[in-house]
């Protein structure tokens, strides 16, 4: 046998082949084209009903979170909105999932599935919560866990979140390799997968997303049992896709398909994700539009060859809200709502402000998610961590913001106001990624049916948009 | 210099990609640099820092680095006081 090539573009030559042994899904069975596929296939075929997720789910402490009402805040917003607004603000108190967020949801059905299929261990690249989230499913089901974190730039300085986040994943008994900036971490899974046989617990896989199904699945029950009705909204912190298109489909199987999904993501625009200089220059290290953006208009960009992550399917608004606006929303939930919980997770309550001022009062929005907070994971560390790296932290307008230069808390709820991104801007750079995977000429009436589901849309408005289309 | 002793927990770093080697279309700044790794585990055989040692990480794995840290802990905090979220939610600020 010759020696393995482990270069680069050798690595990433075999990646379909790593892929189809550690994942033990064939994606060739789906694939239509180069853009389309059948996704609701696919997603059938991991094979679990809901409630045999809510079993496996309850055997690792996933799932059956408190919904609690904000009372103190949903009073502030009410004073500050016109007469008959102010929405209810609910949130389901996710921390309290095994590992502190709702990445168990995601992590958990992986962890059943490669302790079934007989596997030794699994290996997630992720420097967010999805880490923690493996490595203690893996400790519950008997399974080695390996995390792959971007985690310092080339001084070796690390992000405060970060570092805590890798901490937790050694604290639940993972191997962590920690890297450098770039986006050769894939390329270190490939090789890392190849090396151990271990499964693949992708945060893009159907059981990643089927896991979070569950998260919806529980909102809808729980407002209809305490208020008697569906939810109006459900404001969703949007990063990589998985924790909108999970929690929707749980709406959906639920029966609430006349809730409005909202995304949301923190703006960092300006800010290359791949840049050394830039890594500690913002204080989120997910949750952003450097993630949340280029994921909504190209859902195929992941580590896996389709990715069962698809925002756009479900998403009716986009908010974007800035770092000051969260951090100070962070500190409110906990000074007017007895809760501490970690700035990132409480991206969707920002926006979630915003919505209910100019909702009814008799209306219900929910945020879906907190997440643990501790050392390194909270508004003073992040914030204090900035100002060491030269970011001007102020109180002042959050419109003064400017990603990687100023943070601007506000001084005043009334000055949380976030902004929505235009849909139909979107959509249109969905169309013209899809145009550049597979030429417009060669679409077929299942492309155009494809892509139309994905963008929430009819296929008539995607034949209307490829008259013209210039990519 | 002091050999660290075998079963000593330590962090090792690797160059896991040479400048050179680096994956294309990266922004100049990080194109300049090596890509790096660093993990934990149990040192195999005596060594002083910054020789060429194995390590058996806590899942059982052995990989091989420049030795760079013995008893790696962890130093991130609260940090320093933010003021200007000190009074944010309470009565000072009505």
């Amino acid at each position: 046998m010759s020696p393995r090539d482990t270069s680069y573009a050798g690595v990433m030559a075999r990646k379909n082949e790593i892929m189809k042994v550690s994942l033990g899904i064939d994606y060739d069975r789906y694939v239509h084209s180069p853009v389309s596929f059948d996704y609701e296939r696919m997603m059938a075929d991991t094979g679990y009903t809901h409630a045999e997720i809510a079993r496996i789910q309850r055997e690792t402490k996933v799932g059956d979170t408190p919904l609690f009402e904000l009372r103190n805040l949903t009073n502030a917003v009410r004073k500050i909105s016109p007469p008959g607004k102010g929405a209810t603000i609910l949130v389901k108190d996710e921390a309290a999932n095994a590992s502190g967020s709702f990445k168990a949801r995601r992590a958990s059905i992986s962890a059943y599935e490669a302790a079934q299929k007989g596997f030794k261990g699994i290996i997630a690249a992720t420097s967010g919560n999805y880490g923690a989230a493996v490595a203690s499913q893996a400790a519950q089901r008997g399974l080695k866990a390996i995390i792959i974190q971007e985690v310092y730039d080339s001084r070796g300085v690390g992000q405060p979140e970060i570092v805590e986040k890798g901490r937790a994943c050694e604290a639940y008994g993972a191997e962590v390799l920690k890297l450098s900036v770039g986006p050769e971490l894939f390329y270190l899974l490939l090789l890392t997968l190849e090396d151990t046989g271990f499964f693949n617990a992708s945060l893009y896989t159907p059981f990643g997303i089927r896991g979070v199904e569950s998260l919806g699945m529980e909102i809808a029950g729980q407002v209809r049992a305490r208020y008697g009705k569906d939810p109006d909204a459900v404001v969703i912190t949007h990063a990589g896709g998985g924790n909108l298109t999970g929690t929707a489909r749980g709406l959906l199987a639920a029966g609430c398909d006349q809730t409005r999904v909202v995304a949301c993501s923190v703006d960092l625009s300006g800010l290359h994700m791949a840049s050394d200089h830039d890594f500690n220059r913002k204080s989120f290290t997910t949750g952003h539009t450097g993630f949340g953006v280029p994921f909504a208009v190209w859902p195929d960009r992941v580590d896996v060859p389709r990715n069962a992550a698809r925002s756009m399917r479900y998403m009716d608004e986009y908010q974007l809200v800035t770092q000051g606006e969260v951090f100070y929303v962070t500190e409110l939930l906990t000074k007017l709502e007895g809760l501490e919980r970690g700035p990132a997770g409480n991206t969707s309550l920002t926006a979630a402000i915003t919505l209910a001022r100019q909702m009814d009062q008799d209306q219900i929005v929910v945020v879906q998610e907190t997440e643990y907070t501790g050392a390194g994971k909270h508004q003073n560390a992040q914030l204090s961590f900035a100002r060491e790296n030269g970011i001007e932290v102020r109180r002042g307008n959050p419109e003064e913001n400017v990603p990687g230069k100023t943070i601007v808390i506000p001084e005043r709820l009334d000055q949380v106001w976030g902004k929505p991104q235009d849909m139909t801007r979107l959509r249109m750079s969905y169309l013209k990624n899809a145009a550049r995977n597979h030429p417009l000429e060669s679409w077929d009436e299942v492309d155009i049916r494809f892509i139309a589901e994905d963008l929430k849309t009819s296929p008539e408005w995607v034949r209307q948009q490829m008259t013209g289309l210039e990519i | 210099m002091t050999k660290i002793q075998a079963g000593t927990w330590v962090e090792i770093e690797e160059v896991i990609l040479k400048p050179e080697q680096r994956a294309p279309s990266l922004p100049e700044d990080t194109r300049k640099v090596p890509y790096l790794l660093r993990v934990s585990g149990f040192l195999v055989e005596d060594a002083e820092l910054g020789a060429v040692v194995r390590i058996r990480t806590i899942i059982g794995r052995e990989l091989q680095g420049i030795l760079k840290t013995v008893n790696p802990g962890y130093s991130h905090s609260f940090g320093t006081v933010v003021p200007e979220l000190l009074t944010i939610g309470t009565e000072a600020e009505e």
